[in-house]
């Protein structure tokens, strides 16, 4: 969508190795298994799995929210060559929203129910700009009718509007300092889908205007396919497939994408049946030996049951990233 | 008992009263002359957003709430009438729910034996221990659920939200139910879970149940259900034979909330194909259609008159002026 503006500077965000565990009285889970991964200006990238992958943690590491028990054990997050891991309060505080602000899975909990709407719109505002209250009211406003909410709106409570109205402040609160990237953690999961394509088709509306690369974490593929760039799929902590969102979902190169892909009825196509991935979810305190997906992939074989497969290059035009022994396989064979 | 169970639902009426003074009650219509009919054996969809009265409709038919007006005929009885004497506890083993949320709807601190056995006890009395204890199991491998002993031992917490979910499918079928109601089984599952459970429920129709499927989801409605209602506020706007009502959508609702459903690699054209406005509360006061508001091509009878049912098709209807 923005491909011109991906490599005229270097990424915005760049994961390197980071891996997040929860710490628990039987062990250690881990939530995120040393994810990298980059976001460039302006590209949107999702991250999609079952819940427990790890694709909210790995966001909350991100922001650097995530509270005790979680633990972010190894790696570096490097947002314009700063590393967010090794900032101080001060910092931090000075990073969060005005760099990266970020958009929670259930957005319509997030408002405070008790103070208004203009209050918590300008109380962003006057905390990290030099302005006075009405020029933080003025601003809060026209927030307000950039995302299509009326500006008389500004002194409802949360309760007097609907789900979708709720979301869209959300966004517009996410939005009040222009920052560089926004985390979007399921932000219409909970809504209509009539209201969650208007919904979408704003926020690509302001992703026009101004600019923000987004970070999607999402289920549902069929939205993503639609407005991601790239595509990373998660599975019990580890990335195991990244790739240009077209590539991943027609051309899946791990078996857990391809199920993933075929759980989803699509409306027009054809009607047969399904059969979706067997099976459980790991469980991360219990990991198997050698592929986590193991149990659950009819193409099994024996180097899964023994080795971990890293994440490698399956294809180049445009990068196409797949942690699968298959593919290894199918290289060797063809050499 | 005939052989092909159905339950008819005509011109079904709820409403709710909301605040009003002593003598001057408010209401909100719920359901609107909602019509329909429900064969063993086989899936009718209700799709809907929320607040679209479908699950207004699936308690009305389970007797959870008591219709204003209108009649549901199951098997031939008509339960809404005054002469219809069977318990709740009769008509509860005819017809069963499902409900959305499999972490509200068991009791975290009973086994999952204990929620098996005791539907299985109260519908059938006269049952020994062993011929319970093998009602159990069966059911619970009939879900899927194997090794069933160990499950059966198992507390609600020790399983996943798909493994719950079959669990309350297993409640269901243990006791006969021959009608289950699902309200949205899956939208509270894991993505790579969902399959599974509309495979199993797809599956129980060849055993003769007849499911009302709930959903707010219009792709996985046609991939599961034979036929397919689409709800607006209460009214049925469009319904019929499922691959007909998503492939061929007539009512400007309906085509909205097709071209709303995400599809991979398919960027939509962004013209809206709605007016932007607030979804509307009815009242029994209410004339019209309640998506006037919205429609792009209302006309001007469209806000002081229902349309009435057009047949379209073998097993289409809309009810819309433009046809």
């Amino acid at each position: 969508m923005n491909a011109s503006q991906h490599n005229s500077t270097g990424p915005l965000l760049r994961c390197r190795g980071v891996s997040v565990d929860y710490v628990t009285s039987s062990g250690n889970a881990r939530a995120c298994n040393r994810i990298t991964l980059d976001i460039h200006p302006g590209e949107t990238v999702g991250l999609a799995g079952e819940s427990g992958c790890g694709k909210s943690t790995l966001a909350f590491a991100i922001t650097r929210m995530h509270n005790p028990p979680a633990l972010i054990s190894e790696g570096e997050i490097l947002f314009e060559d700063r590393d967010i891991l090794k900032m101080n309060d001060r910092e931090l505080r000075d990073f969060r929203w005005k760099e990266t602000s970020m958009v929670f899975q259930s957005a319509m909990n997030a408002l405070n129910p008790v103070i208004t709407i203009g209050e918590q719109l300008t109380d962003v505002i006057m905390a990290h700009r030099d302005v006075s209250p009405d020029e933080a009211i003025a601003r809060g406003e026209e927030l307000l009718e950039t995302v299509g909410i009326s500006k008389t709106r500004m002194t409802s409570y949360p309760h007097q509007l609907s789900g979708g109205m709720r979301q869209r402040v959300v966004i517009a609160i996410a939005l009040v300092l222009q920052p560089k990237l926004i985390v979007m953690d399921e932000p219409t999961t909970a809504l209509d889908v009539v209201v969650e394509r208007e919904i979408m088709d704003e926020l690509f509306d302001l992703k026009k205007k101004f600019g923000f690369a987004i970070l999607f974490i999402s289920h549902d593929l069929g939205l993503m396919g639609e407005i991601c760039d790239r595509i990373g799929i998660m599975y019990a902590g580890n990335l195991v497939e990244l790739g240009d969102a077209d590539q991943v979902l027609e051309n899946p190169q791990h078996p857990y994408t391809a199920g993933l892909v075929s759980s989803f009825p699509t409306i027009h196509g054809p009607k047969e049946r399904l059969y979706g991935i067997p099976g459980n979810p790991v469980n991360l305190l219990n990991l198997p030996q050698g592929c986590y997906f193991q149990e659950r992939c009819a193409k099994c074989f024996a180097p899964c049951k023994t080795e971990t497969p890293g994440l490698e290059q399956v294809g180049d035009n445009p990068p196409h990233f797949a942690a699968c022994h298959l593919n290894r396989m199918r290289e060797e064979s063809a050499a | 008992m005939s052989e092909a169970a159905e339950i008819i639902v005509e011109d079904l009426v709820i409403d709710f009263p909301v605040g009003g003074g002593l003598f001057k009650k408010n209401y909100l219509r719920a359901s609107s002359e909602v019509s329909l009919t429900l064969r063993s054996g086989e899936a009718l969809a209700i799709v809907g957003e929320s607040g679209s009265g479908k699950s207004t409709c699936a308690r009305a038919i389970c007797r959870i709430y008591p219709p204003t007006s209108g009649k549901i005929t199951v098997d031939g009885e008509e339960i809404t009438s005054p002469a219809f004497k069977w318990s709740q506890r009769d008509y509860a083993a005819k017809v069963q729910m499902i409900f959305q949320d499999p972490f509200g709807s068991l009791n975290p601190v009973h086994t999952i034996r204990h929620h098996m056995a005791r539907p299985i006890r109260i519908h059938n009395p006269g049952l020994t221990g062993d011929q319970v204890e093998e009602l159990t199991i069966s059911s619970l491998e009939r879900v899927g659920l194997s090794p069933a002993k160990q499950t059966a031992d198992k507390f609600p917490y020790e399983l996943s939200g798909g493994q719950r979910q079959r669990v309350a499918i297993a409640r269901a079928v243990a006791v006969g139910a021959q009608f289950i109601l699902a309200d949205e089984p899956i939208s509270m599952l894991d993505v790579s879970i969902r399959l599974g459970i509309l495979n199993l429920m797809d599956d129980m129709k060849k055993d003769g149940i007849g499911f009302m499927y709930i959903t707010h989801d219009i792709a996985t409605a046609r991939y599961f259900a034979e036929r397919t209602a689409v709800m607006y506020v209460g009214h049925m706007v469009e319904w019929g034979e499922s691959d007909s009502v998503t492939q061929n959508p007539k009512h400007p609702y309906t085509q909205l909330l097709i071209s709303a459903v995400p599809e991979a690699g398919v960027r939509k054209d962004r013209e809206s194909m709605a007016k932007k406005a607030d979804i509307p509360v009815r009242s029994p006061e209410s004339r019209g259609c309640p998506f006037a508001e919205r429609c792009l091509q209302a006309m001007d009878h469209c806000k002081t008159e229902m349309p009435a049912a057009t047949k379209l098709g073998e097993d289409h209807f809309v009810r819309c002026h433009l046809y």
